[in-house]
């Protein structure tokens, strides 16, 4: 992911607090005119300022989900997006609203693990800084995702 | 629940202290439990997909989920586990209090989940300010979803970085 400019906006911290059902006043300030804190997973939504997400459908692309068919028009590749196995944050301050984020990311490290049910479970990390307007550290995301024989949960 | 500084909350288990204390009475051993979710909905799931961007068709197409990829059903993101349960650090420790929130999804949450939170401080370091906080979420089975691990702010004027 790389993502020049995430503005925090205050109706977007709102509707991101709606949605981990955290009514915190804090996060909305939206709805008071006061400046919003962003709860501590919101640069998660960072997809949305990055424009190649593979997240995201865009318009005339193909998309892998379901219309006239269950896979849709997307090809298998854009089907394996991994697993999200482990996510780590580190706050070099909170993030508020006003701040201007940018992000670059890179890959970590890679490891194998047999399964319990066997197969070969795959795990890779991507590191991703967060910065703000003025080129201070605000914070560094891990994503661990696991890539599996087999869809997780299938008969467990 | 607060918008107040941390030190304002009495967070703090059996905390009877003035109020100019500013840090948390906190201790090893002390824990708080929080329901997340109740009978999790495919609607929230999408409202998640919406607020956040991932709009991975596994999470927020049931037809996809099922027939294209094999799954039950559609399941909650990882990070919609991990969204709601940083509410029960924060609601205890205040919403700027994080230095570290780390995770581990173990199993994937499908809709009609009940989740429960339960943290415990792990460790306390008084010179630097600071806690260290273990995470569990159960399902209504009991079986544990997530683990995590935060590293927060237990003073005002601890370690980390300045307030507001």
């Amino acid at each position: 992911m790389a993502v020049e400019r995430f503005p925090v906006e205050g109706g977007h911290i709102m509707m991101f607090a709606r949605a981990i059902g955290d009514l915190d006043p804090a996060y909305h300030g939206a709805m008071t005119g006061t400046p919003a804190i962003a709860p501590p997973t919101f640069v998660w939504a960072a997809d949305h300022y990055d424009p190649d997400s593979a997240v995201r459908p865009k318009p005339g692309e193909p998309w892998v989900g379901s219309g006239s068919t269950p896979s849709g028009t997307g090809g298998p590749e854009s089907a394996d997006l991994g697993l999200h196995a482990e996510q780590r944050f580190e706050y070099h301050r909170p993030v508020r609203e006003g701040d201007v984020l940018s992000a670059v990311d890179r890959p970590g490290r890679t490891w194998t693990k047999e399964g319990r049910r066997g197969g070969a479970l795959t795990f890779a990390e991507r590191v991703t800084e967060y910065r703000d307007q003025n080129g201070e550290p605000v914070v560094t995301s891990t994503l661990v995702t696991v890539r599996t024989a087999r869809p997780v949960g299938a008969g467990e | 629940m607060s918008a107040v500084p941390p030190a304002a909350n009495s967070a703090a288990d059996g905390a009877a202290n003035s109020a100019v204390d500013l840090t948390l009475d906190v201790a090893v051993g002390q824990t708080r439990e929080l329901t997340l979710v109740r009978d999790l909905t495919r609607t929230r799931i999408v409202q998640y997909a919406g607020a956040s961007g991932d709009f991975n068709p596994v999470h927020t197409d049931e037809r996809f989920a099922v027939e294209a990829a094999g799954y039950p059903s559609v399941f909650a993101h990882g990070m919609l586990t991990m969204g709601m349960a940083g509410r029960v650090i924060t609601e205890w420790f205040g919403p700027e209090s994080p230095l570290r929130y780390e995770a581990r999804f173990r199993t994937p949450v499908f809709p009609g989940a009940t989740l429960t939170a339960r943290a415990e401080v792990e460790s306390v370091d008084g010179s630097a300010g600071t806690a260290t906080v273990t995470l569990a979420v159960t399902d209504q089975h009991g079986a544990v979803v997530m683990t995590g691990t935060a590293v927060v702010r237990t003073s005002a004027g601890g370690a980390g970085f300045e307030d507001k």
